[in-house]
Order: structure tokens, then sequence, then C-alpha cells
């Protein structure tokens, strides 16, 4: 028997089972599909929000990697340089890894300028090591061109 | 038209704290004294949304006022801040 407040496996994998169905009712189905292929979300920033429309300016349109429980990512569309780690926490006990991510998706889709105003801003490799995130991005862009002719590759047409 | 208040919990998921019919003045009253004491206990209140073509996307509110009649759920979550 655990005791009172310790970690409960168990528990915890329920928890993160709800978190998810939660996440899945709210984000767009590619950010669904991206959560569970890769645990992360891309989300572009709010002057970039349709970088396939071609309504971005070249070399503005940045987005933003929403890890569990790490710090956003910011980066430039077009070049893949890393813009700064923007780390935001969540008060008191730490929420279930799909609960933070939407959170922090919420927040961002809510309110971008807010969110990034409440965060940290630090050196991109202050806790997220550097070649992670590009491999992340490699491995997002191709598995988004892999995608196109998927049941949602629409719903990526349209971002 | 129901309308769930639903609450981010860590080691749990979410948690249905409120749910009422905004139309009827007694529920309403809950659903304010609910929504109230989130924002008490610092917590930020997120509509999820869906934008003309089928995009979603989020409002955040902090008064009751502010949520859409037609809102389905109000997500409660810990208010952010620099980690």
């Amino acid at each position: 028997m655990a005791a009172a407040g310790a970690y409960d496996a168990e528990r915890e994998r329920e928890a993160e089972l709800r978190a998810r169905e939660l996440m899945r009712s709210c984000v767009n189905h590619d950010e669904w599909a991206m959560y569970e292929a890769h645990g992360l979300i891309r989300v572009y920033g709010q002057a970039s929000r349709s970088p396939t429309r071609g309504t971005r300016a070249a070399g503005r349109a940045y987005g933003y990697l929403i890890y569990p429980h790490k710090p956003l990512v910011g980066y430039l569309v077009d070049s893949g340089r890393l813009l700064g780690e923007y780390c935001v926490a969540f008060g008191g006990p730490r929420l279930p890894a799909a609960d933070d991510v939407l959170a922090k998706w919420l927040a961002l889709r809510a309110d971008e300028r807010a969110l990034i105003a409440s965060a940290n801003v630090h050196p991109i490799g202050s806790q997220l090591d550097p070649a992670r995130v590009r491999r992340d991005l490699e491995r997002l862009a191709v598995w988004e061109r892999d995608a196109v002719g998927s049941v949602w590759s629409g719903e990526l047409q349209r971002l | 038209m129901t309308m769930k208040f639903l609450a981010m919990q860590a080691g749990h998921g979410e948690v249905l704290i409120a749910e009422g019919d905004i139309a009827d003045r007694e529920q309403e009253a809950l659903l304010i004294a609910a929504f109230r004491a989130q924002l008490d206990l610092g917590m930020w209140a997120a509509v999820p949304l869906s934008e003309p073509g089928g995009r979603r996307a989020a409002e955040l509110v902090g008064r009751f006022e502010e949520i859409p009649r037609d809102a389905e759920r109000v997500i409660f979550f810990p208010r952010a801040a620099g980690g």
C-alpha cells in the first residue's frame, strides 16, 4: 500500500490518459496526431498563423515547440533558427504531461503575448539540448511531409 | 444548454467541478460561484473554441460574463508564471 502523497505509477498513468482525452477534444487533429507521434505540439506565433497561405513576411514567421514540463522553444520557420527557451510553469503539484502541454496550448492560443511576457526567457540550451530540438524540428518536417495524403492532410493545408 | 467546468488536477487529469444550464437562474448562480472560486484559487479559465473553418482556438476569460453563452466547457488550470 502506497503512503499518502507517494508516487503512484498507476494513478499517474490513468491521469495521463484522462489528460490526453481532454487534449484531444481541444486541439486540432494535426496537433493531436503530433503529440501522439512525437510527444510535443508545434504552434505558430500569432503573427504567422498561416504560413502555407503565404500571409507571412519572409523571415518573420515563427513558432513554438510545446514540450511537457519543459520550456517552450521559439524558432524561425524559414531558417529553423532557435530563438530561445520560454520557461513557464503552472503552480502547484506537477500536472500530467498532456495537461501541461494543453495548458500551454490554451494560453498560447488565447493570449500569446501575455504568456510569453510571463515567461522567463533563457538562451537555447539552458534546459533543452539544442541538438534534440533541431532533431525534433527535422522529424516534424518529415512527418508532416509524409502525412500529406493522409486522412487529415486537409487539416494541415489549412494551417 | 449545459455548461461544464473542468479543472486540471495533478495526479488526476481533469475534474468536473460544476455543471449546469446557464439559462436556469439557479444553476447559473452556482456556475458563477464555482467560476469565482476557481479564480480565487489562482486558476486561469479558458474556453475552447472553434474558429471559422473548423480550426480550434481558445479564449481566456477573467469574468463569468465573458464566457460565450453557447460554450460547452470552461477549463481551469493553474496560472502560468515564469519557470
